[in-house]
């Protein structure tokens, strides 16, 4: 939306193409967004507010066919819809992990293990924090990494941004249970963005919310629905066991694996970890078919200031690719399947 | 009782739910600072008494963390208060003092 609005602006004529029912991507699913903690609602509203009237919009859309035409692409959109363009903008995001895949987890098995996309969407949803059984939970617990820099679920990369989402999740659960006790469970936490290291000291100072570094090797459910988790406190040494009343298990971002994946349509070329490998290092826009860009979660995991900078990066390339080409008909193209 | 040349292994695994954090709790009311620790271990790093000694300040706030009291009554009591921790922790955690104050509970409990 942002690269569609930046280019619309300068006089191109944008259309989107967005497989869901609305555009806005993962923010339509987010409550609130690290590390300044604003209402994701917010940030949609303001991109859709910069596109509006300016752009055209295909949403339900599902791609059936791309092709590459000597004067730009042709896509055949489905119930017969076609879209002409000179150049074709990818972003179609990532996938989050399954949780079920790591079954040891107990997530779709125990009811109260969830995911750190159920806890977003309760906190959306403004209803409160209850376990399955309808209670309080007074203990609570955040798992680390489950799908990321694990090479036995498909994802050895790191998904970057759910260490600092289990912080900000952390202090929500604080606000609404403040006489709950909430811990994490970490490798390694990395604040790597601009206030994320503040961030993680305000849950440990302000929140008292407590950081154990382990990772869950597996999870029990007791008889009365609690769960038994053993670890290893890695940093005494030691074997920990204790009991829980609610597991959020923090899934990780992975590239778009199902079938029929625009990615795959078009044989572009994948990177070792999936996600699509650009045509260069450090303008990673461009890709091997000419026209053709990609940018966001497309290329690997980002935050969604660093999505908005590539949006802005990308249309500069979009512009210098269109003003080279001889046969530019005033058609700009976008592609977002998310 | 018979010596069967063998014995039953202690259980050494950290069971947080029945464990009573009560030096932590003894702490904690007059030096919160306990709370910022994350575990660097610089404070440990530059110790003299480490040098010497298993003693590590990084271990001890972790095992009162755990409730693992009586590990603490054996370790702590090797600190010799030179406070080159207070210079050296990043988090601004008042070391020394929280040294002291373990030391008190253990003494209190005691008396």
């Amino acid at each position: 939306m942002e690269a569609a609005a930046k280019l619309s602006r300068q006089g191109f004529a944008v259309t989107i193409i967005e497989r869901e029912e609305s555009v806005g991507g993962r923010l339509n699913q987010w409550h609130a967004l690290f590390p300044h903690r604003k209402p994701a609602n917010e940030l949609r509203l303001m991109l859709i507010n910069e596109i509006a009237g300016n752009v055209n919009m295909v949403t339900n859309a599902h791609i059936e066919a791309v092709e590459r035409k000597d004067d730009g692409f042709s896509i055949r959109i489905n119930n017969n819809r076609m879209v002409t363009a000179c150049a074709v903008l990818l972003t179609t995001g990532f996938d989050i992990f399954d949780a079920e895949k790591k079954e040891e987890y107990g997530y779709g098995i125990y009811e109260n293990v969830i995911t750190s996309v159920d806890l977003e969407q309760t906190f959306r949803s403004g209803k409160p924090v209850l376990n399955a059984q309808g209670k309080t939970p007074a203990r609570i617990g955040f798992i680390h990494c489950v799908g990321s820099r694990d090479e036995k679920a498909g994802n050895p990369h790191c998904s970057k941004v759910c260490c600092v989402t289990a912080v900000k999740q952390a202090i929500e659960v604080k606000e609404l249970l403040p006489s709950s006790e909430v811990y994490l469970f970490y490798m390694d936490l990395r604040m790597f963005g601009r206030h994320f290291e503040e961030l993680y000291k305000e849950a440990q100072f302000k929140y008292g919310v407590q950081f154990i570094r382990a990772r869950l090797s597996e999870a029990f459910e007791n008889p009365d629905g609690g769960l038994q988790i053993r670890i290893e406190d890695t940093l005494l040494s030691k074997p920990l066991k204790m009991t829980l009343d609610l597991l959020v298990l923090m899934t990780g971002i992975q590239p778009q694996k199902k079938p029929g994946n625009l990615t795959d349509m078009l044989e572009l070329e994948r990177d070792t970890d999936g996600f699509i490998r650009p045509l260069e290092t450090y303008s990673p826009y461009r890709t091997k078919i000419p026209g053709l860009f990609c940018a966001g979660g497309i290329t690997g995991p980002k935050t969604i200031e660093e999505t908005l900078a590539e949006a802005r990066s990308v249309t500069l390339e979009i512009t210098g690719y269109l003003k080279n080409i001889e046969n530019y008909a005033g058609q700009e193209q976008f592609i977002m399947e998310l | 009782m018979i010596n069967f040349g063998y014995k039953i292994q202690e259980d050494r695994q950290i069971d947080y739910d029945s464990c009573e954090r009560r030096i932590l709790e003894f702490v904690r009311k007059d030096e919160p600072s306990v709370d910022w620790c994350m575990s660097c271990g610089t404070c440990a790093s530059g110790c003299t008494a480490a040098v010497t000694s298993d003693y590590s300040l990084r271990k001890l706030i972790l095992l009162s963390r755990r409730g693992l009291d009586d590990e603490i009554s054996t370790m702590v009591f090797r600190c010799r208060f030179c406070g080159k921790c207070i210079n050296a922790c990043p988090r601004g955690v008042n070391t020394r003092n929280i040294v002291y104050l373990m030391q008190l509970a253990i003494k209190n409990h005691k008396s």
